[in-house]
């Protein structure tokens, strides 16, 4: 981890990287996107529109692992002074930010058949809604201050201070009244949905995933080129 | 403990000296109260529904008024400098200014949400109990919204950043403020303690919370 703080060291290992990722986030939506639109069946109730759900759900995981990878850069950033984990914090947000804005929005057109209105004041969808307003505080405050290191770690503090509120308001919405189906992949007595459901939904899962890398990578690799350009202004300035 | 004391005293007298500010909060958290009436209609039930939504919400803006000021004004003066030199750990300089911001602008309000609460037709037991649920409750407001006081401090328009940093972490405290308040005759008083005590868990939580991220927050922005 240390020797990647070099930011050369780092970039010659996203160039190295990159078309891996690249090549298996298009194959993976490839096949993905196939069995999910295609080869799947159609859920007995609920026909079609079941296959909104491969992209609603794998958006969903997401929007939160963003937030928690956010974080645990975040953390790291602020402890050991890592300069590429506040990067890669800061470069992670607007991308779970769509994750989350993609989340709601597909939801929106799954309960509008399923649930017969576009937006349900739901305790699912309204903890989402609220983790889409944490995404826009932490862009908001790195835009705001301009000494970059400060703002690194002020960004870090509120990313903190997020993740240990959101299980908070999750539960506290939980509670609240609900109508959001319970969790029903990820639960100790095993998925309730079948098979044949459940095998496009963790590829898209996985696309999912394989595209935030090589997203993220290419932010990162943006950032520091970036600070690159703004180091040589400053430079020519100078003299 | 004399000088948290002393940071306490010395932030209310400045709130009471400037005078403004407690009644700016007062008469805000009152015309929020009064434009909701004025919008959705005065039918006698709906008000008495929607009634504890209204003044928890009314008090959760009121009190990002005078955050905006809770380290800005330290920060300007150069008192900020001298706290940070305290012989005193920063987390519990921070947790007396929030001490101090509670009494002098949230305090106010809870004194006269039971006036308002009438006005809104609440129930008598109704409005002891929201009395209550705010005294337990609203502590966290300023506990929380000492975290986005401390990170917007240099910024340019903190106050408008700050809402945006501090509102969804109200959520928790405005729902169970809400339910505890019972908005009714159906709720059990199980129910009610029942949520307070939640209410209790997340003011203490948040007092932590707030001790270290506003003091890590004040560090950071501090020249």
């Amino acid at each position: 981890m240390w020797k990647y703080a070099n930011p050369r060291l780092f970039l010659d290992l996203a160039e190295k990287l990159l078309p891996w990722f690249a090549g298996l986030t298009v194959l993976l939506f490839a096949v993905g996107l196939y069995i999910s639109l295609i080869g799947s069946p159609p859920d007995y109730q609920q026909g079609d529109s079941v296959r909104i759900m491969y992209v609603h759900v794998p958006a969903a995981w997401m929007a939160l692992f963003c937030y928690v990878f956010m974080a645990s850069a975040s953390v790291v950033g602020l402890v050991w002074r890592h300069a590429l984990a506040d990067l890669a914090a800061k470069s992670t947000a607007p991308i779970g930010a769509c994750f989350t804005f993609l989340a709601l929005f597909s939801g929106s057109f799954w309960g509008k058949p399923m649930w017969g209105d576009w937006w349900v004041w739901d305790a699912r969808v309204t903890s989402v809604l609220i983790l889409f307003f944490l995404y826009l505080g932490y862009i908001a405050l790195w835009e705001t201050i301009e000494d970059h290191a400060r703002a690194a770690r002020a960004a870090a503090v509120l990313a903190i201070v997020g993740v240990i509120m959101v299980p908070i308001i999750k539960f506290s919405v939980d509670w609240w009244e609900t109508l959001h189906q319970p969790a029903s992949v990820l639960r100790f007595d095993g998925p309730t949905i079948h098979a044949s459901l459940l095998w496009p939904l963790f590829t898209m899962a996985l696309a999912f995933t394989f595209f935030f890398f090589t997203v993220l990578l290419i932010r990162m690799r943006t950032e520091i080129i970036q600070q690159r350009i703004r180091a040589l202004r400053l430079a020519a300035i100078e003299e | 403990m004399n000088l948290l004391q002393a940071i306490i005293l010395r932030d209310l007298r400045i709130a009471y000296r400037q005078g403004s500010s407690a009644m700016l909060g007062v008469g805000f958290f009152a015309l929020v109260v009064t434009m909701v009436p004025l919008g959705v209609g005065p039918e006698r039930d709906v008000l008495l529904r929607i009634a504890p939504g209204i003044l928890w919400i009314g008090a959760a803006l009121s009190s990002l008024i005078s955050l905006d000021r809770l380290f800005h004004a330290d920060a300007e003066d150069g008192s900020l400098d001298l706290l940070l030199s305290l012989p005193l750990p920063l987390e519990l300089v921070v947790l007396a200014k929030t001490i101090a911001h509670w009494i002098s602008s949230i305090l106010p309000l809870i004194l006269i949400s039971p006036f308002l609460a009438m006005m809104l037709g609440l129930p008598a037991d109704a409005i002891g109990g929201l009395a209550i649920a705010l005294l337990i409750g609203s502590p966290a407001f300023s506990l929380l919204g000492a975290i986005g006081a401390a990170l917007t401090i240099n910024t340019r328009r903190g106050g408008l950043l700050l809402t945006i940093l501090v509102l969804p972490l109200y959520i928790p405290t405005l729902i169970f403020g809400v339910q505890s308040v019972g908005a009714g005759p159906g709720a059990g008083t199980d129910a009610i303690t029942a949520n307070l005590m939640l209410l209790t868990a997340i003011t203490l939580i948040s007092a932590v919370l707030s001790a270290w991220s506003a003091a890590a927050a004040l560090r950071i922005n501090a020249n």
